[in-house]
């Protein structure tokens, strides 16, 4: 009886991803030392910092295609490290993730991609999943693209391919890798009101993993910014504008020196210029 | 200096070791994966055009060639000991134990074999099969089971065109061209070859192979590393790794058949 109390509990909290003391590396590579965050639901939370902290590698984390070495991450508070392979393909249903390169199935066309996960996933008729195909791509503006083979589109098309097929089985959580990056004025428009409008009709809850600063500012509720293993700052983004520590201020600004240095970590300047003579 | 060596050996050895690891739990993961008859059959049979029919001209191409060059040396051979009416057997028989399943093989995997792998690297390069696997859906049963049995069901296939084109070749030099008695050519080759020892025989080998070569060629594909370079040696490996392997089971397969 108490079991099922605390199960109830934990799937009415309004938690969808709990990452708890995240210890995580890569080889030799410390990437994550003892990290916590929360993303709440129907939010978008923002994961922000610098290139090269392995942001992309927290989604994957999350995700469950790689296991950390310490710590946990809940996910409508079931550890998703701790799942067998089966759990773990069904509560992958109801995330999905929208890879940095779109990452289509290039021997499909646009409709059969986003058609995929319906097929693979349910027996519905054919016509059926033709209109859900259709309805996916109306909501990101590609409808007429339907008959189009990846390699026919502009990035910023794939990227808006992408996002219809993360959304083709309605999941609960979907997780965004670098979605403004490489991407033109308009389209970073697109995709910025569509990450927005997305969460808010479809009841989403939505991470975004990102560094470009003024984008994740205007669309988030909530804003991690990560370096040197840790989360150095949190909140809202007015709190973080208001934020004391340097390092996020540097960071918010794009100042290209303070806290975290212009130099990458070398001898003195001086000394290794005289070394030859 | 000793210990550096010795180093290095040890951790090349782990390296091996866990490659083949990974390479079987590949294979198991495939191969004893419950199929899914109504999504895998469409998948299989694309396979089998792409892995099996794609590569029927070379095969044939390939098989005229040898068997008129086997036609053709084993005539100069016989020739001289007036057995000339023997080179139906030579023909048929060296094709059949080892150069049709042998060769066919080796052409598979730099055909089919490199293509795949490439395939697969660039899958992985372009986050498809990750993209895959958040999905919920096991890349293993989707990419790599029906390529893997498409292999193993078209490289046998393969290797009886082969053979046929072959003898048909070196018939076409021998009787068509040198003037060997078309008679002695196929009555010959009637009475020595055995349907169990030589043709089934043949087949065993060439269905090894078909093993040999698609799992070397789908683990070095999935194991790339995804970048331009990782893509471009794992593709040598393959045909390289595909070739030897093909070679050394070869050896072993006729030595458990025919020796002794």
């Amino acid at each position: 009886m108490q079991a099922r109390e605390q199960w109830m509990e934990r799937i009415l909290s309004d938690l969808m991803v709990d990452i708890q003391n995240l210890t995580f590396s890569r080889g030799e590579r410390l990437i994550y030392d003892g990290m916590s965050m929360q993303v709440k639901r129907g939010q978008v939370t923002a994961i922000m910092g610098p290139s090269g902290i392995g942001k992309t590698t927290l989604l994957k984390l999350i995700g469950g295609q790689l296991k950390p070495e310490r710590g946990d991450i809940l996910y409508q508070g079931r550890s998703i490290p701790k799942m067998s392979r089966a759990e773990l393909y069904q509560t992958r249903k109801s995330m999905s993730m929208l890879f940095q390169s779109g990452a289509l199935f290039s021997e499909m066309t646009v409709f059969d991609n986003v058609a995929f996960p319906i097929r693979e996933h349910t027996k519905l008729p054919e016509t059926l999943i033709r209109t859900m195909v259709l309805m996916k791509l109306e909501a990101v503006g590609l409808r007429g693209a339907r008959d189009l083979m990846p390699s026919e589109l502009s990035g910023g098309m794939a990227r808006r391919a992408a996002l219809a097929r993360a959304i083709a089985l309605d999941p609960q959580l979907i997780m965004y890798d670098e979605p403004f990056a490489g991407q033109d004025p308009i389209s970073m428009g697109i995709v910025v009101k569509l990450i927005r409008e997305l969460n808010n009709a479809l009841g989403l809850t939505s991470i975004v993993v990102s560094h470009d600063v003024p984008e994740v500012m205007s669309i988030a509720d909530y804003v991690y910014v990560v370096a040197e293993k840790h989360v150095i700052g949190e909140g809202t983004p007015e709190q973080l504008r208001q934020h004391a520590s340097p390092l996020v201020q540097q960071f918010l600004k794009g100042e290209a020196d303070g806290a975290v240095p212009f130099h990458f970590k070398a001898a003195p300047y001086a000394d290794e210029l005289m070394e030859l003579l | 200096m000793f210990v550096n060596r010795l180093q290095r050996l040890g951790a090349d050895t782990i390296q091996t070791v866990a490659g083949l690891g990974r390479a079987t739990l590949m294979l198991i993961g495939a191969v004893f994966g419950k199929p899914d008859v109504r999504k895998g059959f469409p998948l299989l049979i694309k396979q089998l055009y792409v892995v099996g029919v794609l590569s029927l001209l070379i095969i044939v191409v390939s098989g005229l060639f040898i068997g008129m060059v086997l036609g053709l040396q084993g005539y100069t051979v016989l020739v001289k000991f007036g057995a000339e009416g023997m080179l139906g057997p030579l023909v048929a028989l060296s094709l059949l134990r080892e150069l049709g399943p042998v060769v066919t093989a080796l052409l598979f995997a730099g055909r089919a074999g490199s293509a795949l792998t490439a395939e697969i690297g660039l899958m992985k390069a372009t986050e498809q099969i990750s993209s895959m696997e958040m999905m919920a859906v096991d890349p293993l049963r989707r990419i790599i089971a029906p390529r893997f049995w498409a292999g193993v069901i078209s490289m046998p296939l393969l290797a009886v065109v082969f053979t046929a084109v072959g003898i048909l070749g070196g018939h076409l030099v021998g009787v068509d061209w040198l003037g060997v008695d078309a008679g002695s050519y196929w009555s010959a080759m009637q009475a020595n070859v055995d349907l169990y020892q030589d043709v089934f025989n043949g087949i065993i080998k060439s269905i090894v192979f078909a093993f040999v070569v698609m799992a070397i060629a789908l683990h070095k594909g999935f194991d790339a590393v995804p970048t331009s370079e990782g893509i471009a040696k794992a593709t040598t490996e393959t045909v390289v790794t595909a070739s030897l392997a093909v070679l050394a089971f070869d050896f072993v397969l006729t030595a458990l058949m025919f020796g002794g």
